[in-house]
């Protein structure tokens, strides 16, 4: 089998019956990571011998007739804020170098090894994850697959870049502001983030206590499927994680779209949207049948207010950080979060109870809707390096109009999954948002659309020269 | 209620005064060759916040963060 582009679910179905091995499809990630990955840049460390003493384990456990989990020799990668035993948990900094290696996994790697998964590397990431680029200034950008010259999209922009490349089929990011829709969508990648409270953040890097979400990217529905049960389940060591049943979701998937209310989200989400996420979402709607318009109601507002408390947290977590080593910051993270220390507290006060009322008012629409369709990000992968790019005559700051229509939707915690539509040259990815504890909602309909080969994960041009296109 | 509560976006001078005050109130160095970023991303900001500080909500409106003991 071509495990460079196989799904998690095809890895595990040919390992659990024999036809391949864990060791086999280890060995073979590991030699597409060095093979692409100089080009690519998306790990920052690659654990080959973990990894294969895991992979052989699972061989073992096959041979000797032991039951193997869901993602029997799957192999998986992290963004560098999980902790991963024995690694310092850079989460995209210089700082954290110096950090002691970490003495455990994060709760959602141990979940995922539970049911058979591999983890082969920690991937690159934007610095403390405050980035919708996927650029770093200490470790080099992460590159796009579909164009090495496009960034990934942040800040899970190693995550992006790893499953678009096939260098793994399942990777985990975390989404504060749009960290998995937004290299999601860039990459041509589905990406999951579940209601927040629903995953454990524990033995995880922070950053806005207030927004952080972690979830999984994947080239099929399925597979976010199968790696999201795998890693639900209340978990002590974080005091958000919601104290709820596990609620398998692979098995309902298959239900797809049929019974279910889907509009799309119009107002703000309509607004400043280039032709081709005007397009994707056109695709996807026309492939739904989806026709009502809804006004999420003060989206503007929610966006904004999600930007203050993100930057007031930020500023509040690294302000030690801050006063000790402000030059070993990214300068762009730095002057962000010196800013952000520096906010009133009133204004972040009136932030949160502002975000309740805007719940309350988002709530009452999934009365009469299941699903709501919005952009991922406003436009398809820009040039790694850019600054601005231009809409009908305006020029806009491409790092802080990347997350417009993520930001507003994870402030409220609402589960989403970002579909990737595989337009020419380049992908981009569509929301589909559903009530909060309502993943299913929202993984049902992704897997209607990839059924209807409205949404895929294009797999980029083979024999790619990996060099930026002109 | 006709008269504005929220805050304005603030004229350059104001941050300055801001950027100083809180820099010293939070042992915070700002140097010079930063101080404008970071007078420009306060800026943002200021004139994002004035989008929500002003909206109406009664005094009980509670916070959305939930801390149970």
């Amino acid at each position: 089998m071509d495990t460079a582009w196989a799904h998690a679910s095809e890895i595990a179905a040919a390992v659990t019956d024999g036809h391949t091995s864990a060791s086999a499809v280890v060995r073979a990630a590991l030699a597409r990571i060095a093979a692409d990955n100089p080009v690519l840049n998306a790990f920052t460390a690659v654990l080959e011998d973990r990894a294969l003493a895991k992979a052989r384990a699972i061989d073992a456990a096959r041979l000797a007739g032991h039951p193997l989990g869901a993602l029997a020799g799957v192999p998986f990668a992290v963004k560098n804020l999980f902790d991963v035993a024995g690694l310092p948990t850079l989460a995209g900094s210089k700082i954290n170098r110096e950090r002691a290696p970490a003495p455990r996994d994060a709760t959602l790697i141990a979940r995922l090894e539970a049911n058979g998964a591999v983890l082969v590397g920690a991937l690159n990431m934007g610095e403390y994850a405050y980035d919708f680029t996927g650029e770093n200034v200490h470790y080099g950008p992460s590159r796009n697959p579909h164009d090495v010259a496009r960034m990934t999209g942040g800040s899970s922009g190693g995550s992006g870049g790893a499953v678009a490349g096939g260098l793994v089929p399942l990777a985990l990011g975390s989404d504060t502001n749009g960290s998995i829709r937004v290299p999601a969508s860039l990459c041509g990648v589905f990406g999951l983030k579940p209601t927040y409270g629903r995953l454990s953040r524990a033995h995880t890097f922070p950053f806005v206590a207030s927004l952080d979400h972690l979830g999984p990217l994947a080239r099929s529905t399925r597979d976010l499927a199968l790696a999201y049960d795998a890693m639900q389940g209340h978990d002590g060591d974080d005091p958000v994680c919601a104290a709820r049943s596990v609620e398998p979701v692979a098995p309902e998937i298959a239900r797809g779209s049929e019974g279910l209310r889907i509009a799309i989200a119009g107002g703000y989400f309509r607004a400043g949207v280039f032709p081709e996420a005007q397009n994707a979402l056109a695709r996807v709607a026309a492939a739904l049948g989806a026709a009502t318009e809804i006004e999420l109601p003060q989206a503007k507002r929610a966006r904004a207010a999600a930007y203050a408390i993100t930057a007031a947290e930020g500023g509040a977590l690294h302000l030690a950080r801050l006063r000790a080593r402000a030059h070993d910051f990214d300068p762009a993270v730095r002057d962000r979060l010196i800013a952000g220390a520096m906010i009133p507290a009133a204004l972040v006060t009136k932030a949160q109870k502002f975000r309740r009322w805007y719940r309350e008012q988002v709530l009452a629409l999934f009365a009469d809707v299941d699903a709501v369709l919005a952009p991922a990000t406003p436009c398809a992968a820009p040039l790694i390096g850019q600054q601005t790019f231009v809409l009908d005559g305006v020029e806009l700051a491409v790092r802080a109009n990347l997350g417009l229509y993520t930001q507003p939707i994870s402030f409220i915690g609402l589960p989403v999954v970002a579909v990737p539509v595989p337009l020419e040259p380049m992908p981009i990815g569509v929301q589909i948002i559903a009530a909060p504890w309502r993943e299913d909602v929202a993984l049902r309909v992704a897997y209607a659309l990839e059924q209807a080969g409205a949404v895929a994960a294009s797999k980029p041009p083979l024999g790619r020269d990996k060099q930026p296109r002109q | 209620m006709s008269h504005k509560q929220g805050p304005k976006a603030a004229p350059s001078d104001s941050l300055d005064d801001l950027v100083d005050a809180a820099a010293r109130a939070l042992d915070l160095t700002v140097a010079p060759q930063w101080r404008g970023a970071v007078k420009a991303n306060l800026a943002v900001t200021f004139a994002l916040a004035e989008l929500f500080a002003d909206f109406p909500l009664p005094d009980e409106a509670e916070p959305a963060p939930v801390f149970s003991a």
